[in-house]
């Protein structure tokens, strides 16, 4: 039986547990030693067994004290973002190397008191800043289902730990897509909520208009569960948005009868490779045949979003590290003159190169003389996007489209030109821009030799939607199989 | 627009960032791509529009001024790369 527990459902193994079937230890043992056979996809940056086995001691004896909440004893595995008080925090960045944070991140903290049990911190690009994790400091993850092809990033151990089923699920971070892109590539469901809806305090800031926390999970119904105790309002984050907790599960029965499903034209736009677009039409038709209605929509602004978030991204980027000084915590060079010449090469040596560009770049677009130019500008055209999801909204109830423009890419096709990288956030980053809550649901592979890469289906909802956005997602995933398979190599 | 490497030099000292001139010469082809790519978005009538700063376009919230939380002095410092009789130490700032 113990052999099959990575290819159980949370509701299953949260059964078990209540039945006393099954002991938080006994699952965290199994999930540790699946992290350690597996080490060769380079997923996770820290891992703790002596700490992961005391707090699944503690959900145990939580247990036998009479508590029974749904997660108490799952395991999770943590984003190198989220700062931990157990594990070293290093936003996958030799600037951070060894740093052991005096706190918690609250949704760590409200995942813990819900009874979740740490596997570890998985890695990630460095600072959250890329889409392919080939920027991580500690060397790339690999993609579950083909080791030639990249995961996605930002959060592409959280997604190649849940593809291999070493982690049942995972927290993330999505600025631009970093959880949707690695979530399509390696073929799990990816949940970024409403921003304001999870807690920023603790997520290492990258772009804190954009930071979202999210996660990554095996299904839509996971995700619901686990949903529902990390978001919340909290006083320490100043963006948070102060509503009452809810129940994200609510809404998964329900029926797609009657959905109004808007499809962007400009989501299907040249560019779009064919075996993705074949896979995502092939999803859409489901829906169909389930009874939705799919309406044709358009968010004519959508492709500036990219020119508009390398604009807002890069200038808060270089405005929140520029706490990275060599002085309270971090790297600080070995040779250095005076106290700018400290902070200087301190800086130079423990950024990583893309890092560096995008503080360069958000330094220029907020210099003198530039600002209104740029930045301003960008925040006036995001606004012109978030408008048309408005007004999108009024014609049906979710948008739905391809989550990236091709499968997974290959280590090196695209990471000597940011150009071409950044475009892998096409279909991504309006919503991100936007605000609204959106997942990442397999829906198939690729043609060809890329029949082994999967397809993801974007689908977005209406601000605080996150409730009937998951229960469609649900839906689909009751009517299809694509969710649960699993890469040959680790099924076992 | 374009930049040259001398802006390149002025920019990263802004950032605080050391460069040599080798990375400021490689990083100059690819700012100058990203700038070109960002070009895009300025051609667009944005007369009138409210520049968006926030998703759901909050206001700051105040808190009380009161002691919410009591810094661990020893863990905040633990991490520092040098201190001194429980103070973070930088080099020599003051002759």
């Amino acid at each position: 039986m113990s052999d099959a527990l990575h290819q159980l459902p949370l509701a299953e193994l949260a059964k078990r547990l209540a039945a006393r079937e099954l002991s938080a230890v006994e699952l965290a043992r199994h999930f540790l030693g699946r992290m350690e056979r597996h080490r060769g996809l380079n997923a996770f940056l820290d891992v703790r067994p002596e700490v992961t086995l005391a707090q699944a001691q503690a959900a145990d004896d939580r247990r036998a004290r009479g508590e029974a909440g749904a997660l108490l004893g799952i395991p999770i595995a943590h984003k190198d973002i989220f700062v931990t008080r157990d594990f070293a925090s290093t936003a996958a960045s030799r600037m951070l190397e060894g740093y052991m944070s005096p706190f918690d991140a609250t949704v760590v903290d409200r995942l813990a008191k819900a009874g979740m049990v740490t596997l570890g911190k998985v890695n990630c690009d460095e600072f959250a800043m890329g889409s392919s994790n080939e920027n991580s400091a500690y060397g790339p993850v690999l993609n579950p289902w083909d080791a030639a092809a990249v995961p996605g990033g930002s959060s592409g151990g959280s997604s190649a730990a849940v593809a291999a089923r070493i982690a049942p699920v995972a927290t993330a971070t999505d600025t631009g897509g970093s959880i949707r892109e690695p979530a399509a590539f390696c073929g799990i469901t990816g949940t970024k909520p409403t921003y304001g809806r999870p807690s920023r305090w603790g997520m290492i800031a990258f772009a804190s208009s954009l930071d979202t926390a999210g996660l990554m999970t095996v299904s839509a119904e996971d995700a619901a569960w686990v949903l529902s105790a990390m978001c919340g309002f909290d006083p320490n984050d100043s963006t948070s948005v102060d509503r009452p907790d809810e129940d994200f599960a609510r809404d998964l029965a329900w029926p797609v009868q009657g959905l109004r499903i808007g499809v962007p034209k400009e989501f299907f736009a040249p560019g779009l490779q064919p075996d993705v677009e074949r896979a995502v039409r092939a999803a859409l038709e489901t829906y169909r045949s389930m009874g939705a209605t799919l309406v044709d929509i358009s968010l004519p602004n959508a492709e500036l979003g990219i020119p508009v978030y390398y604009v807002v991204a890069p200038a808060e980027c270089s405005s929140n590290l520029s706490r990275f000084d060599g002085v309270r915590y971090g790297h600080r060079a070995k040779d250095h003159g005076d106290l700018a010449d400290m902070i200087k090469r301190s800086r130079a040596e423990g950024f990583g190169p893309e890092p560096k560009r995008r503080i360069l770049i958000g330094t220029y677009v907020l210099s003198h003389g530039y600002y209104d130019a740029y930045y301003i500008k960008a925040q006036q055209v995001r606004r012109l996007i978030a408008n048309e999801f408005q007004q999108a909204f009024t014609q049906c109830d979710v948008i739905a489209g391809p989550v990236t423009t091709s499968v997974a890419f290959g280590f090196g096709e695209k990471a000597a030109d940011p150009v071409s990288m950044y475009m892998s956030d096409l279909y991504t980053i309006p919503g991100s821009l936007a605000g609204v809550p959106s997942v990442s649901i397999p829906c198939g592979f690729g043609d060809g030799a890329n029949a082994s890469r999967p397809v993801g289906l974007q689908l977005m909802a209406n601000y605080f939607d996150e409730a009937r956005l998951l229960g469609v997602a649900h839906q689909y995933q009751l009517a299809t199989d694509w969710h649960r398979r699993v890469p040959a190599a680790f099924a076992a | 627009m374009s930049l040259c490497k001398e802006d390149v030099q002025r920019i990263a000292h802004l950032a605080r960032l050391a460069i040599t001139d080798d990375e400021a010469r490689r990083t100059l082809a690819q700012l100058n791509d990203i700038f070109g790519m960002i070009e895009r978005m300025r051609a667009v009538d944005t007369e009138g529009i409210e520049p968006m700063s926030h998703p759901l376009d909050g206001a700051q919230r105040l808190r009380a001024d009161a002691v919410t939380d009591i810094p661990d002095r020893e863990r905040n410092l633990a991490n520092a790369p040098a201190r001194q009789d429980g103070l973070f130490l930088v080099p020599r700032v003051i002759e």
